[in-house]
């Protein structure tokens, strides 16, 4: 269990800066996670973490340890990559093993080490099999066991579900947040699934392009995000943007732009803050619907309102059919406000 | 604290053994014959003495080595050019797949896998004017090694013989590499398999068609293994290439100077061509 | 083109590239008097005097033995250098590597003739002519270019992350190479190895220079030697050739997938 700093690391490859002054704090046995579209720089960060790359100007502290210049096999970090990585030529013991080979671990222990980890996760059977011989869940468990067996200071996981169908992946993250609760070692954790993110962390940190656009509990980012990018970023369905200016006559946002005072601003909110139906208030916005998505527990509608489109959700039982007109209802508190310009939230 | 320097030192003990041996077998030896062709130098005689451009100079004056380079590029010239039609020809042969396809494969490795030397005193047996095989099948009696005219012939055709399967080899692989789509496509537009082959493949292999030319071109201006035990550079100097002069100067009048200058040429000829053609890659891929 | 023409062909193709070498089997099979008489073409009498007279009348196992030594040492310094070098050019950041691979590149189109005569001098001034020492440093100066190029294509295949697993698991680079890389790129260095030594049982010019008598030669040299009183023994020869090609034929033979894809590799990626 170790406390993680980032310094001002900066990471160049040749002409492209991946991270720019990077500054961070990790805190003991937290589950951290990076969340953020590819190419912004995450699985980088792991590497630098994991001393796979070193860092091209800063430092990293684990717990007031520079560890910058340390070989990844000396950090005591254990890591799941997104392909897994098992080694195809050993057997799935040699691959639980072999972590604990390198540190020269006695015979007796290994075995014990071994036989406990393949217990935990369930691959007791599967001791004597060739990866190539094991299903993407069973790898998938292998490589945690691997990862784990070591007992680390240091928990480094690169979009580790992401190979996974869709319940597989619901599956293993609760085993993860099951684990996580029992071991407590300090997890960083890679990923461009928000929900995801949201499900497993203890906070998170939302990048964009190797910046940091807030950094805080899945709770704080979904109801306070600091900028359009993280509120358009995080949640599902994502948040409905609209030009401010056009809204003023609908109550209540009336009351809502009031601070505004002529600033160019962009109004979000979320789909699941806006209730359709079919009848007609004053207090709505009436918009003509032109798409239905029903998904079993939600009935989602996209209206067209001045050219602009927007999202809501609806009863299931609710009447309303393509083509008609419907009112697209918006509780006060929910409502954002966003500079036009930067993108970030006014209150 | 920073990356670059660290990694350096990581990956220089792996680099290093091999970058030595390469050193010292190749990088060393031709500054080392730069510097020998600009000497005067006999072994036997214990003569070693610097007469700067004056080998070059003999260069230009020596007949026999204006010879030497006629022959090399006839011969480099014929060799490759029927070489690439020939292996254009037969990886269009083997492209699509048949029954007993791999035995073929393994057959056509054969005249690459016979050792060159084999190579030359096969094709002397089958060039033998009295009890030759080939003369037997043609009913001729061609003096085939003995004639200079026929001479540099039967050199290409042996040289021909034994690198077609190569060339062969690897333009199949780049015809592999084209995908199938495109003939389909092609089809269905209407096009005969003379346009096809015109507008469509040949241009896709071009570039690989490059590197086969520079391949076989430095090859072939290299030679030595064959032709000299074929003909020993015979008759009368019509089959003699640069490398065989130079050799015969190195080692059996035993001029180091003179010699090296003459096996600088190789090296120039060979640097010439390799930048035209890489010229010519680079024009295409760009 | 129709069923029939392609047979054809292929039988052509065939029997052209296979012809030279089965004559020169054929040869060495017939008796004296028979070579010089032609028709017919197929021997009366099969006979191994010639082969029974190369292995007892001449130092040909001898020279059989030297290509054998020379061959194997070449392959397994160039493989085992080699593999050091792919493995860093591959796996590690070298910061000039294209230019490496590109000097790599360009040393492998050096003619043997420009670097015959400065090897001599250096081999006989270390008073190594005649040795199979000098054979081995040379070949394997020459044979790796080929043995980098190839072996930095097939370490290339093994996934990055698998590397960077193994150095999270606490291996130093050299056992990650040690223990994971090369296991799991067998396939190539048994290719690498097998073009090799063909490579190196094949060469001439070198061993034609720095060798002198039967105590170095390799099979090529006496080949091209071959001793011939009054006449040339053709038989004899046509002996020598099958023996000394019957190793690197049973090799190609065998294993020519391997050998296919390692010579079209280089080329075809570019």
């Amino acid at each position: 269990m170790a406390r993680i700093r980032f310094d001002s690391v900066t990471k160049r490859f040749g002409d492209v800066t991946v991270a720019q002054d990077f500054k961070l704090e990790i805190a003991h046995g937290e589950f951290f996670t990076f969340l953020g579209p590819s190419g912004c720089g995450k699985s980088t960060l792991l590497h630098l973490l994991a001393g796979i790359e070193m860092p091209t100007a800063g430092d990293i502290y684990f717990d007031d340890r520079r560890v910058t210049e340390l070989a990844p096999g000396a950090r005591d970090v254990a890591m799941v990559f997104q392909s897994y990585a098992l080694y195809p030529h050993m057997s799935v013991y040699e691959n639980l093993a072999f972590p604990l080979r390198n540190r020269r671990t006695p015979a007796a222990r290994l075995d014990e080490a071994v036989a406990q980890t393949a217990r935990t996760l369930g691959l007791g059977d599967l001791l004597d099999r060739k990866p190539r011989e094991l299903s993407g869940g069973q790898r998938q468990r292998v490589a945690l066991g691997r990862a784990l067996i070591r007992q680390p200071r240091v928990f480094l996981l690169d979009e580790p579900l992401s190979n996974l169908d869709a319940r597989l992946r619901l599956e293993m993250r609760e085993e993860l947040k099951r684990l996580h609760a029992a071991q407590r070692i300090t997890t960083v954790y890679v990923t461009h699934d928000q929900e995801e993110a949201m499900a497993l962390s203890d906070r998170i940190a939302v990048l964009q392009q190797g910046r940091i656009q807030q950094c805080g509990t899945p709770e704080e980012i979904y109801r306070a995000p600091a900028n359009r990018f993280v509120a358009e970023f995080v949640g599902n369905p994502p948040m409905n943007f609209l030009p401010a200016d056009a809204l003023r006559g609908i109550p209540p946002l009336a009351a809502r732009l009031v601070p505004s005072n002529g600033r160019d601003l962009v109004i979000g909110v979320r789909p699941t803050d806006i209730r359709v139906q079919a009848s007609a208030l004053d207090t709505a916005l009436q918009a003509k619907i032109v798409l239905l998505e029903p998904t079993g527990a939600d009935l989602w509608v996209v209206g067209e309102w001045n050219g602009q489109r927007l999202k809501g959700r609806a009863e299931t039982g609710e009447r309303l059919a393509v083509g008609e007109t419907a009112d697209f209802v918006f509780s006060g508190e929910r409502i954002y406000l966003f500079d036009r310009a930067s993108g970030a939230r006014i209150d | 604290m920073t990356s670059p320097s660290r990694q350096a030192g990581r990956s220089a003990p792996f680099l290093a053994p091999a970058g030595v041996m390469l050193a010292a077998v190749t990088l060393f030896p031709v500054i080392y014959i730069l510097w020998l062709s600009l000497e005067q130098r006999s072994p036997v005689l214990g003569v070693t003495q610097f007469v700067g451009a004056a080998n070059y100079l003999r260069l230009l004056g020596d007949a026999r080595f204006w010879n030497a380079l006629a022959n090399t590029t006839y011969f480099t010239t014929l060799s490759v050019a029927l070489e690439l039609a020939l292996g254009l020809a037969m990886a269009l042969l083997l492209r699509r797949a048949f029954p007993g396809r791999a035995l073929v494969y393994a057959v056509v490795l054969i005249p690459w896998a016979v050792p060159t030397v084999v190579t030359a005193r096969m094709w002397e047996w089958m060039y033998n004017a009295d009890y030759g095989v080939i003369n037997y099948l043609l009913g001729a009696q061609i003096n085939w090694l003995g004639s200079p005219a026929w001479a540099m012939h039967a050199a290409i055709l042996m040289d021909v013989w034994k690198s077609t399967p190569f060339v062969a080899l690897l333009l199949l692989a780049g015809l592999q590499n084209i995908p199938a789509e495109l003939y389909h496509a092609a089809s269905v537009d209407g096009a005969t398999r003379w346009t096809t082959f015109r507008r469509v493949t040949l241009p896709l292999l071009m570039p690989l068609i490059l590197v086969v030319l520079i391949l076989r071109t430095i090859d072939a201006f290299r030679v030595f293994d064959a032709i000299y035990v074929l003909t020993g550079g015979g008759p009368a100097n019509s089959t003699e290439t640069l490398s065989i002069y130079a050799y015969k100067v190195l080692f059996q009048t035993l001029e180091f100077g003179y010699g090296s200058t003459l096996a600088v040429t190789v090296l120039a000829c060979i640097a010439l061509a390799t930048a035209v053609y890489a010229r010519l890659l680079r024009g295409r891929t760009a | 083109m129709s069923r029939i023409g392609r047979f054809t062909a292929l039988a052509l193709v065939a029997l052209w590239s296979l012809a030279p070498f089965l004559w020169q089997l054929i040869t060495s099979l017939k008796p004296d008097p028979e070579i010089t008489a032609l028709p017919p073409l197929l021997p009366a009498h099969i006979t191994l005097a010639h082969y029974a007279a190369i292995f007892t009348g001449t130092p040909f196992l001898r020279l059989m033995a030297n290509s054998a030594v020379v061959a194997s040492g070449t392959t397994l310094l160039a493989v085992a250098l080699g593999a050091l070098a792919a493995f860093a050019l591959a796996k590690l950041h070298v910061r000039r590597r294209t230019l490496i691979l590109a000097l790599v590149l360009a040393v492998s189109m050096f003619p043997p003739i420009a670097t015959v005569s400065p090897l001599f001098l250096v081999i006989n001034a270390l008073g190594l002519r005649d040795t199979l020492i000098a054979l081995i440093l040379t070949y394997t100066g020459f044979a790796l270019p080929l043995a980098i190029w190839l072996l930095t294509g097939f370490f290339h295949k093994v996934p990055d992350e698998i590397y960077f697993a193994a150095r999270v698991d606490g291996c130093t680079p050299f056992e990650a190479f040690r223990r994971v890389l090369l296991p799991l790129s067998a396939p190539g260095l048994i290719t690498t190895a097998i073009l090799v030594f063909i490579l190196s049982w094949n060469e001439f010019l070198y061993a034609l220079s720095f060798t002198a008598t039967a105590a170095a030669r390799t099979l090529p040299v006496g080949i091209a030697l071959f001793p011939g009183l009054h006449e040339i023994p053709w038989g004899e020869i046509a002996a020598a050739c099958v023996a000394a090609t019957a190793p690197v034929l049973l090799l190609a033979l065998g294993f020519h997938r391997r050998i296919v894809e390692g010579l079209t590799r280089g080329a075809v990626k570019g």
